[in-house]
C-alpha cells in the first residue's frame, strides 16, 4: 500500500476538467485523505489544453509532487504535453475516441476507455467526467457508495433521474477499466486515511470566510485573475448578513469605495491582483494619509504589465512595500498556509482599525486557487478588536472640531464615525492639524509625519516569522514565503536523507519587516537560502537590507509562470550547501 | 432644529473674491437646514480642485479625498451607513476628467446620494488650464492655439447613462439653486446637479454675464415636464446645454441600496457585525 498518489486529469478548457476533478477531489476528502490541488489553465474561456493536478496523500502534504503516477487524458494533446511526467510505470486513462497513443520514451501502461462513447451512451457527452472520474476511482480500488453519494450531492438539486443517470456513468466507467485492468491496480492502493474531516477549499474562499468571520461586510472589486473568486464568494455569502458586494468600474473605485465604506465605520475590502494594485496606489496614500482603516488583497500572478496572468509569481512585493508616493505606514502580511488565509484577514481587519492603517494581505496565485485540505477553522480564535473607536461624546465647543488626529503618545488618535454629535471633523489628503484641517505649517507638518509613522512600531502579526528550526547550527537556513512552504519541508526531507540539516523560516510580516526576530536566525546560520517566485530577489534583498547578512544570502528564484517543486528546491539547495 | 447657520464653520475659504463657488457653499448650508438635517447627519464628501476644498468649509462631516474620487468614497460612505445624507462635491476637471468613468457608473447605480458640479470651465487650482467643458477655441495655458477638443455635455451624458435626476443651475441664483439641492437630497436615488460656477481669475470668457445672457431657465416655463426623457433630451439639445433648473426626474426606479437582496435599512456601519457560532458552522460546512 502506498501513502501518497498523483493524479491528473487534462483537456481543451471548458470541457468538463474542472468538473472531473471536483467530483473525484470531493469524495477523496469525504474519506479523510489530504489534497492538495494545482490548476493549469490559460487566459480564456473555452479552448486550449488545461489540466487539474491533485495530489492524495494520508498525512498533510502541501505540495505539488515532482511526477504523476495516474493521467486522465480527454485528448492527445494532454498526452503529449503531460505523460513525461508521469512516473515510471504510470497509468494513463484515456478516452479511447480519439485513439490514444503513449508517445515514444514513455513507460506507461494506457487504458484506453469509450469515455465519450458511453456518456453519449447515456444520453450526452456531458456526462464525461463522471464516466472519467469512476474509472479513476475504481482503478484506485476505492469504495464506491462514497463516491455515489459524493455524486448525489452534486447533481441532488437537479432531481433524482439525474443522479441516476450520473451513477450509472460512474458505474459504466468503473466496470470498463476494472475489466480491462483486471481489478484495481495493487500498486495504487492507497493506505486508508485518517477519517477526520477537513476542509477542502482554495485559499481565495479561505480568505472570504475570514472576511466575513471577522465583520467585512462590504467589498469593492473589480473582476480579474486570480482574485475573482473572493468577490464571488462574497456575494454569495454576504446578503444574508446583511451585507453586499459593489462590482465597480475599476480599481481606483473598488479601494476608494472601501475607503469610504471604512471610514463610515463598516469593515470594507477590496481584493485585487498586480494591475489592480498598481492603479490602487494613490488611494493607499489616501488610507495612510487620513489614517483610515483599509483592508486589500493582492492575490499576486505573473507580472509585468498582463504578464501571465494565471500563472504563479511573487513578485509584487516591492510595489506593496513601496508603492505609495510619499511616505505613510503601512502593514503587508503574507498568509503561508490555506489556514493562515482565514486567521489573517481577521487579523488584518484588526490591525487595520487598531493602527488606522492600510493593510495588504498578500497572496499568490497557487495560495489563492490551488484547491486543498485544510484543518478545521477554530470559531473561538476569531476576534474582534476596533482599536479606538469613541461615541457619546460631549457636545463641542463653538467652532472647535473634534480631534481626529490628536497627538498621543501611540501616535493612534481616537476614532469617531461619520452620523455622532459631538464628532464633527474633517479628513484631507492634503497634511492638516489634529482636528482635521489643512494646515502647512513646518512644525505641524513634521509632528503629524512622525505620529503617523510611529504607529507601527512594534506590530507583530501572530508568527510574524514562523520558524521550523530543529537544529541550533544547520547546514542550511532556507527562508521562503507564500505558497512554497510545503515544496521547501519535502526538499527538506530529501536534504536531511542526504545528511544535510535545515532550518525553515516563512516570512509572514513583509512590512514592517521583522527584524529583530529574524536577526538571529541570519547570524547563526552558515549559509542562507531564499526561495520565491520573481526574477530579483525581492525577499533576500528585504532581508539584506533590513537583517544583512549578504555575505550569505544565496537566492534560488523561479519566474517562469509554474510553481516549485520539490525536486528543484531540493537540487538547488543542495548545490548551494 | 438646525438652521442654515448651524452648518457654517470659521474656515475662510481660500477662494477668489467672486468666485460661484461662495454661493454653492451657501446654498448646501441653506438646503441641509431646510430640509431638517443636522449636522452631525451630512457627509460631504470632495475631490481636488478649488471646488473640493468646500467640504472643510461646511459644519458636517466632510472628507476631502484625492482627485476625481469623490464618487466612489461617496458611495462606500453610503453603502455603509445609509441613514446619513450623503453630498459629493467637486468641479468638472474632478467630475468629467479624471473621474468621469465613475460619474457614469455612479449614475447608472443610483445610490441615494446628491452630486455638485461646480463647472467653471477651466482648471483653476493648477492657475488655468483647459478643461473637459471648455469651449472649442477656449485659449488657456494649455491650449495656446485654442482647444481643438470639443466640450462634452454632463447632461446629455447623464440622460444617457440612465439618470434618475438631473438638474442644472447658476451660482448667481441662489434660490433656485438652494431648491435644487434640496429636491436633489429629497430624491431618492443619484442626483446630479450641474452649476455654472464662474472662475472669476481664468475664465474671461464664461462669465457672470455671459451666462445671464445665455441661459435658458426653465422655471419661467410652467408648461414643462421634468417626467418626460425625450423631451428633457430635446431641451438640452435646443439650449445647447445652457438651460437651469430641474431637467429631469424619474421616481420610479429605486436607489441601489433598495435593491440589494437582504440590506437592511439600519446603516451597515451600527450593525453587529459578530457572526454566530451557528453562522459561522454553517459557512465553514459547505468545504467538508
Amino acid at each position: 500500500m502506498i501513502s501518497q498518489l498523483s493524479w491528473k486529469i487534462g483537456g481543451q478548457q471548458g470541457e468538463g476538467v474542472e468538473s472531473t476533478d471536483r467530483i473525484f477531489s470531493t469524495a477523496l476528502n469525504r474519506l479523510g485523505y489530504y489534497l492538495y490541488g494545482y490548476r493549469h489553465f490559460s487566459s480564456r474561456i473555452k479552448g486550449g489544453h488545461t489540466n487539474n493536478k491533485l495530489r492524495i496523500s494520508t498525512t498533510p502534504k502541501r505540495a505539488i509532487s515532482d511526477d504523476l503516477d495516474i493521467l486522465v487524458a480527454f485528448d492527445q494533446e494532454t498526452i503529449d504535453l503531460n505523460a513525461r511526467e508521469l512516473r515510471k510505470g504510470g497509468v494513463i486513462v484515456a478516452d479511447a475516441k480519439f485513439d490514444p497513443k503513449v508517445p515514444e520514451g514513455v513507460d506507461a501502461r494506457l487504458f484506453a476507455v469509450p469515455i465519450t462513447a458511453i456518456a453519449e451512451e447515456l444520453g450526452t457527452s456531458l456526462m464525461k467526467n463522471m464516466v472519467a472520474s469512476g474509472a479513476s476511482w475504481a482503478l484506485l480500488g476505492l469504495p464506491l457508495d462514497v463516491f455515489n453519494k459524493a455524486v448525489e450531492e452534486e447533481f441532488g438539486r437537479k432531481g433524482p433521474a439525474i443522479v441516476e443517470k450520473n451513477i450509472e456513468a460512474v458505474r459504466r466507467g468503473a466496470a470498463y477499466i476494472l475489466e480491462q485492468a483486471g481489478g484495481p491496480l495493487e500498486e495504487f492502493r492507497l493506505e486508508p486515511a485518517d477519517g477526520k474531516k477537513k476542509l477542502f477549499i482554495i485559499g481565495n474562499e479561505a480568505i472570504g470566510l475570514g472576511a466575513i468571520a471577522a465583520g467585512c461586510r462590504l467589498m469593492s472589486a473589480y473582476p480579474i485573475t486570480p482574485a475573482s473568486e473572493i468577490m464571488e464568494y462574497m456575494i454569495k455569502k454576504l446578503p444574508k448578513f446583511g451585507g453586499t458586494v459593489v462590482q465597480t468600474e475599476d480599481e481606483i473605485a473598488a479601494v476608494t469605495m472601501a475607503i469610504g465604506a471604512n471610514y463610515a465605520g463598516v469593515r470594507a475590502m477590496t481584493a485585487s491582483a498586480g494591475p489592480g494594485l498598481s492603479l490602487m496606489m494613490e488611494a493607499i496614500g489616501l488610507a495612510g494619509m487620513t489614517e483610515t482603516p483599509l483592508v486589500i488583497v493582492d492575490t499576486q500572478r505573473g507580472g509585468p504589465s498582463t504578464g501571465l496572468p494565471t500563472k504563479q509569481e511573487q513578485s509584487d512585493l516591492n510595489a506593496l512595500v513601496y508603492g505609495t508616493h510619499g511616505e505613510i505606514p503601512k502593514v503587508v502580511i503574507a498568509p503561508a498556509t490555506i489556514e493562515d488565509c482565514f486567521y489573517d484577514m481577521i487579523e488584518a481587519f484588526n490591525i487595520a482599525e487598531e493602527y488606522q492603517v492600510p493593510v495588504i494581505v498578500m497572496t499568490d496565485l497557487q495560495l489563492s486557487l490551488g484547491k486543498q485540505s485544510c484543518e478545521p477553522l477554530d470559531y473561538d480564535r476569531v476576534e474582534i478588536r476596533r482599536g479606538k473607536l469613541v461615541s457619546n461624546l460631549p457636545p463641542l465647543e463653538e467652532n472647535k472640531l473634534f480631534k481626529r488626529y490628536a497627538f498621543t503618545e501611540d501616535g493612534i488618535s481616537p476614532r469617531v464615525l461619520p452620523g455622532e454629535k459631538g464628532g464633527l471633523h474633517h479628513v484631507t489628503g492634503v497634511e492638516h492639524d489634529e482636528e482635521g484641517r489643512p494646515n502647512e505649517n513646518a512644525v505641524n507638518r513634521r509632528r503629524m509625519m512622525d505620529k503617523r509613522l510611529s504607529k507601527l512600531k512594534g506590530l507583530r502579526i501572530r508568527e510574524a516569522i514562523r520558524v521550523d528550526a530543529p537544529h541550533e547550527v544547520p547546514d542550511l537556513l532556507i527562508i521562503g514565503m507564500g505558497s512554497t512552504g510545503g515544496t521547501i519541508d519535502e526538499a527538506r526531507e530529501r536534504l536531511a536523507a542526504d545528511g544535510i540539516t535545515s532550518n525553515h523560516i516563512t516570512i509572514r510580516q513583509i512590512a514592517p519587516f521583522p527584524a529583530e526576530e529574524l536577526k538571529p536566525h541570519i547570524q547563526s546560520a552558515k549559509t542562507v537560502i531564499v526561495i520565491e517566485h520573481n526574477a530579483t530577489a525581492q525577499l533576500a534583498n528585504q532581508i539584506k537590507l533590513h537583517v544583512g547578512g549578504a555575505d550569505k544570502i544565496r537566492s534560488v528564484l523561479k519566474y517562469d509562470g509554474t510553481p516549485f517543486l520539490p525536486a528543484e528546491v531540493y537540487k538547488a539547495c543542495k548545490e548551494m550547501k | 432644529m438646525a438652521t442654515f447657520k448651524d452648518f457654517r464653520n470659521n474656515v475662510k475659504p481660500n477662494w477668489c473674491p467672486g468666485c460661484g463657488d461662495f454661493s454653492v457653499q451657501a446654498a448646501i448650508q441653506r438646503a441641509c437646514a431646510n430640509v431638517g438635517l443636522e449636522p452631525e447627519q451630512v457627509a460631504i464628501i470632495s475631490g481636488i480642485g478649488c471646488s473640493g476644498r468646500i467640504s472643510g468649509y461646511i459644519n458636517a462631516y466632510g472628507f476631502h479625498g484625492i482627485h476625481g474620487r469623490a464618487l466612489p468614497i461617496a458611495q462606500g460612505v453610503k453603502l455603509a451607513n445609509r441613514e446619513l445624507t450623503v453630498i459629493a462635491a467637486g468641479g468638472d476637471g474632478d467630475g468629467f476628467a479624471i473621474g468621469m468613468a465613475h460619474t457614469v457608473h455612479a449614475i447608472r447605480r443610483n445610490l441615494d446620494i446628491t452630486y455638485i458640479v461646480m463647472d467653471n470651465q477651466i482648471y483653476g487650482l493648477t492657475k488655468g488650464q483647459t478643461s473637459p467643458r471648455s469651449g472649442f477655441g477656449f485659449k488657456t495655458k494649455s491650449t495656446p492655439h485654442g482647444s481643438i477638443e470639443s466640450p462634452l455635455s454632463p447632461l446629455e451624458i447623464a440622460m444617457a447613462a440612465g439618470a434618475t435626476f438631473v438638474a442644472q443651475s447658476f451660482s448667481s441664483d441662489l434660490k433656485q439653486l438652494t431648491s435644487l439641492i434640496e429636491e436633489g437630497i429629497k430624491h431618492k436615488g443619484f442626483a446630479l446637479i450641474n452649476v455654472f460656477s464662474p472662475c472669476v481669475t481664468f475664465n474671461k470668457v464664461n462669465t457672470y454675464d455671459w451666462f445671464k445672457e445665455n441661459i435658458v431657465n426653465l422655471d419661467q416655463f410652467p408648461d414643462y415636464d421634468p417626467t418626460n426623457r425625450v423631451a428633457a433630451m430635446n431641451k438640452i439639445m435646443e439650449t445647447g446645454g445652457l438651460l437651469t433648473g430641474l431637467i429631469y426626474r424619474d421616481t420610479t426606479r429605486k436607489p441601489y441600496e433598495e435593491l440589494i437582496p437582504g440590506f437592511r435599512e439600519e446603516g451597515l456601519a451600527r450593525q453587529d457585525v459578530r457572526l454566530s457560532r451557528e453562522a459561522f458552522e454553517e459557512l465553514v460546512a459547505e468545504f467538508y
